[in-house]
């Protein structure tokens, strides 16, 4: 059929692009400079997908990605610092550990509240910040024990296996971070009105930047070096990881949205009280969608710590946190395709094409041409590069036509719907 | 009717009980920590009050621009901080370069030093309040109009390009430099203290132990808002623009076929907006006086967390939020932690929100079926 | 199936002594209503008279100050509106609520979502069970829309469809949600005379092929009065009359509600004459 030759061609190109970005990169012919802008821009069409099922298929104005972004690189840093450089998994096992366990409170919690009809949000939060409270107790508790066997155990691989091993799971245990603060707080948050839910994201974005500014001594995490910032990671991202995750994230975006699921949360967007009518539990909606997302954004993180081996609090900035809502208007709301095309055109055009078009001592300049290009943007397409338009594979085809059972000559079972199609 | 009786977890959840013991938790824990200190020191308490109003009353001229845009427009306007940040700027070339507050001095030697100098510094701070109102509503006219059938992200997306555009246009080396610049204010300052009655602070001397400080600054600061504020109240509640604004604000269609010219009264309100954040950029720059290029994001953050605190789209609200900004930022960085001081004041809007979902003085979001 | 009023005793819907304040004001005041099986019963009343109101505290989007409404012995107070649905009331809107960026087809697809019998991460990896019951629920929702004449029309964008067809779609929407009771709100709000008609026969049609119980708010009179059983007059928040439409259209009330103190007293006197004749 049609659809599936152009799923083919897609999936051919999008391959094949990859392939040979790893190929340029791997015989370098490709700098270094501008394979780790290609990763960064791998990075932003994460992020972005996180924030444009939040926003574009979801409809809750969010600001938070970022925060939940800095959470997934900072999370993934410390386990893989740990690993290299202090030589043990203690990062690693007490993540591993406060992950399962939370989300064990958080299920139970869930069971509690669920039974406790009519429940307010902001009860419902406290409850579940006391089952955090516990879990995570509970796992720093029982890591300390564990962490000696388990680096034992990872030691007896190959120590270019293990560390990818463990960069792998830092990678997820800083996805599902995210995802855990992002369902704590979503919980309540998430009951505001849009405005005053980004509001409120936005706050979060900044708390964790301020958290993260003093994390040696408020939060006691002396590795990460607070506002100093935080050095000393394996560069592990390669461009093979980043492609693999980015391949992974809009597979499961995609079918998402291809299915029930997908269908529910964008009715959310379009019409919450229609929602509810037609029986879609919109809080639950809307948490599902607020968890992915940041599930993907602290992926990303996670990704993002490896590419350059050092990160600072100022990356984490709230005026950084509006990139990613801008790539994901400039490619237009509820297109996922828009949102990668425009991630990897706004890390090339940004860092790379602006700083080698404008002379040399002009490069502050390109923060000025930025703004410009966005409002031109803006003005002559303001749904964005891409609209609503979806390349083959992420489009969603609409099923054949209906044939009415009356019109058939001889209605028998055997009458397969192939032949009604065309 | 039927007679239940509710157990005790029925009266729980139907109280909200447990939420509201985290509050409690939360509100018993920060008067604790700042009550105790307080009580210790009191006059270091009323000093850190004084401070927090004199912070609170040029936040509630920033936030009246955010509150005023949003009601009308629905807006957020990313860019009014750094509209404030040019009101800062203004100033610091029309006092360093220009000498702008000198002129009554100089065309009318005969005045005394008194009335020249205020004649002198209200003529720098209409300067700023004028160029900020046409820059505002230059922006309005290039980035905001033509959006105004779009989505509304677009506009909050061109509102956060104008922002950056403003910021780094005026860091680019020929225009301005990235540094921080010592700004010159119009007048001397003058510091009494409160201490056995209100004396004089002679330049140079430390206060005594124990006493508490206050400037002219602080009484032009409170004495600009104020009657910038009756100003602003008189023009909304009882001119005829004032009437149209309210109108447009609440129904748009509706207002325009009553023969209101909407765009022309957001234009308005753009720029009365602008024109308080000016006189704010003034004010703050006279009480910190430091300029530079990025001085207006984190005021504009804050005065923007006291507009939605206090309700965006209500002028109270502004005023209110923007006074518990001031104290919650001066208290929380002078007796709980001052790194934190950020995160507190966003963790208090957090807090308030979940409490009131739309602000201390908004109207509450209807659902309407 | 279409002989209501006689055989069942048991009420479908029950609302007692229903109670709605905002801030003081009384939007509805000691409302009862009984719905039986079957039944097509009308809710009318002037504007503001808290009809809407009695949708959305039976649909769970505001919650009585006092009352009570059980549905099929259940009592609905304290659930979420998704919850209430799910249990088998449905409704449409005032102002008609499509999913309007959505086609024709994701619209009645997002009714059956609750049935859709796959789980989250049956939907990522598009395994067996996803393709079976999408396939299943795609097929059953092309089907239900054959049944309105809208199947050729599935890849329309909602927001693009003609008026007429849009208060279609939102009844054929409501209606795969497979509802006992369905709650329209002015259906023909709107409507020109000839889609008044066609609507009127939509109606009658969907409550025989679907078996339905119908609660009609309604402003227009001929439609009310053309296919309701029973009608009952609210005016600012209180049932000032219920009965048959013939009883309801003669009821001085009403007419008063409706057309003001004056036009009752004429009413009245023209009554009085023409059986001064008779």
């Amino acid at each position: 059929m049609n659809t599936q030759r152009s799923t083919l061609i897609f999936w051919l190109v999008f391959l094949g692009f990859l392939i040979l970005i790893q190929a340029l990169i791997g015989t370098g012919l490709l700098s270094n400079f501008w394979a780790t802008l290609l990763k960064i821009g791998a990075v932003m069409s994460i992020v972005s997908i996180g924030l444009n099922l939040i926003y574009g298929f979801n409809g809750q104005f969010s600001l938070g990605q970022w925060g939940f972004y800095a959470i997934g690189a900072y999370t993934a840093a410390d386990i893989t610092y740990r690993w290299t450089q202090l030589h043990n998994a203690s990062g690693l096992v007490v993540v591993l550990l406060v992950v399962l366990l939370v989300s064990l409170a958080f299920f139970l919690v869930a069971k509690i509240v669920s039974r406790l009809r009519g429940l307010d949000a902001l009860s419902a939060f406290t409850l579940y910040l006391i089952g955090l409270l516990i879990a995570a107790i509970l796992a720093v508790m029982v890591g300390k024990g564990l962490i000696a066997p388990i680096t034992n155990i990872l030691n007896l691989l190959p120590a270019e296996w293990a560390i990818q091993i463990v960069f792998f799971l830092a990678v997820i245990l800083g996805g599902c971070i995210a995802a855990e603060i992002s369902y704590i707080f979503g919980l309540p948050v998430l009951t505001l009105g849009s405005d005053y839910f980004g509001i409120a994201t936005l706050g979060f974005t900044i708390i964790v930047k301020v958290l993260l500014d003093n994390s040696d001594t408020l939060l006691g995490f002396t590795e990460m070096k607070g506002a100093r910032g935080m050095v000393g990671i394996p560069k592990l991202t390669s461009w093979i990881w980043v492609a693999v995750f980015l391949i992974a994230v809009l597979v499961v975006t995609r079918n998402l949205l291809h299915s029930s699921h997908g269908r529910a949360m964008i009715s959310v967007r379009e019409d919450e009280i229609a929602a509810k009518a037609m029986g879609i539990n919109v809080a639950q909606q809307k948490t599902i969608t607020f968890v992915l997302g940041s599930f993907f954004a602290g992926l990303a993180g996670a990704l993002y710590a490896h590419v350059n081996g050092f990160l600072h609090p100022n990356t984490f900035n709230f005026i950084k946190s509006f990139d990613p809502m801008i790539i994901v208007v400039f490619g237009g709301l509820g297109s996922v395709s828009g949102t990668v095309v425009a991630a990897f055109t706004w890390a090339l055009v940004l860092e790379g094409l602006l700083r080698l078009v404008l002379p040399q001592g002009f490069e502050t300049w390109r923060f000025v041409v930025y703004p410009l290009l966005l409002l031109i943007m803006m003005l002559l397409r303001p749904q964005g590069l891409f609209g609503a338009f979806e390349f083959p594979y992420l489009r969603q085809v609409l099923p054949r036509p209906f044939q009415p059972r009356e019109l058939h000559q001889p209605p028998s079972p055997a009458d397969e719907p192939l032949n009604n199609g065309a | 009717m039927e007679n239940e009786r509710l157990t005790f977890i029925d009266r729980m959840i139907k109280g909200k009980w447990i939420g509201k013991l985290l509050l409690t938790v939360i509100v018993l824990f920060a008067v604790w920590g700042v009550g105790n200190k307080a009580i210790h020191n009191p006059q270091l308490f009323i000093q850190q009050i004084i401070n927090g109003l004199q912070l609170g009353f040029v936040y509630a001229l920033i936030a009246l621009g955010y509150t005023m845009v949003y009601g009308i427009v629905r807006l957020i306007n990313f860019a009014h901080g750094d509209v404030f940040m040019v009101g800062a700027m203004v100033s610091y070339f029309a006092v360093g370069s220009f000498h702008l507050h000198q002129w009554p001095a100089a065309a009318f030697p005969g005045l005394p030093n008194f009335i020249s100098l205020l004649i002198g510094t209200i003529s720098v701070i209409l300067l700023s309040m004028a160029i900020c109102a046409i820059l505002a509503v230059t922006i309005e006219r290039i980035a905001y109009k033509p959006l105004r059938n779009a989505p509304r992200i677009s506009a909050l997306i061109t509102a956060i390009g104008v922002s950056f555009f403003l910021e780094y246009f005026g860091a680019l080396p020929f225009v301005f430099t990235p540094n921080f610049i010592t700004y010159k204010r119009p007048y001397e300052i003058v510091t009494w203290y409160i201490k056995d009655g209100i004396h004089r602070l002679e330049a140079g001397k430390a206060p005594p132990q124990g006493g508490i400080l206050f400037s002219n600054n602080l009484i032009i600061i409170i004495l600009v808002t104020v009657l910038l504020l009756l100003s602003l109240t008189y023009i909304v509640q009882k001119t005829k623009i004032g009437k149209a604004m309210r109108a447009s604000a609440y129904d748009k269609p509706t207002s325009r076929l009553m023969g209101i010219n909407v765009d022309g009264i957001i234009s308005i309100t753009f720029a009365l907006g602008a024109a308080l954040a000016g006189a704010a950029g003034v004010l703050y720059a006279t009480a910190y006086p430091q300029v530079f290029f990025w001085m207006g994001i984190i005021p504009g953050l804050k005065a923007f967390i006291a507009a939605v605190l206090g309700g965006i789209g209500s002028i109270p609200g502004a005023f209110v939020g923007a006074l518990i900004m001031g104290q919650a930022e001066v208290l929380a960085a002078g007796y709980i932690s001052t790194p934190m001081r950020d995160a507190i004041a966003f963790s208090i809007l957090i807090l308030v929100l979940l409490v009131r979902p739309t602000g201390i003085y908004g109207e509450p979001e209807r659902e309407k079926a | 199936m279409t002989t209501p009023s006689t055989a069942p005793t048991k009420a479908l819907l029950e609302i007692k002594g229903l109670t709605k304040e905002f801030g003081g004001l009384k939007a509805v005041n000691n409302f009862d209503m009984d719905i039986y099986p079957g039944e097509l019963v009308g809710l009318i009343g002037p504007n503001g008279a808290g009809k809407t109101t009695v949708f959305n505290l039976i649909t769970g989007i505001y919650v009585p100050t006092a009352g009570v409404i059980r549905f099929r012995d259940t009592k609905l107070i304290g659930f979420q509106p998704h919850e209430i649905t799910q249990m088998g009331i449905a409704r449409t809107f005032q102002n008609i609520r499509l999913f309007p960026n959505l086609t024709v087809l994701d619209n009645v697809r997002i009714a059956y979502h609750i049935h859709a019998g796959y789980g989250m991460f049956d939907a990522i990896v598009h395994n067996k069970n996803y393709d079976r019951h999408e396939k299943a629920l795609t097929e059953r929702a092309q089907e239900f829309l054959s049944v309105f004449n809208m199947h050729t029309r599935q890849g329309e964008i909602a927001k693009n469809l003609p008026y007429g067809e849009q208060r279609r779609l939102e009844i054929a929407r409501a209606l795969a949600a497979s509802p006992q009771l369905l709650l329209l709100d002015e259906p023909a709000a709107g409507m020109n005379p000839k889609e008044v008609v066609e609507l009127m026969d939509l109606i009658h049609f969907i409550r025989e092929r679907f078996n339905l119980t119908i609660l009609l708010i309604e402003h227009q009179m001929r439609v009310v009065m053309g296919i309701c059983e029973r009608i009952t007059v609210m005016d600012f928040g209180e049932v000032i009359a219920r009965g048959t439409p013939e009883a309801i259209q003669n009821d001085e009330k009403v007419i008063e509600a409706y057309l003001g103190r004056g036009a009752a007293a004429l009413s009245q006197r023209l009554r009085e004459k023409r059986s001064h004749v008779a």
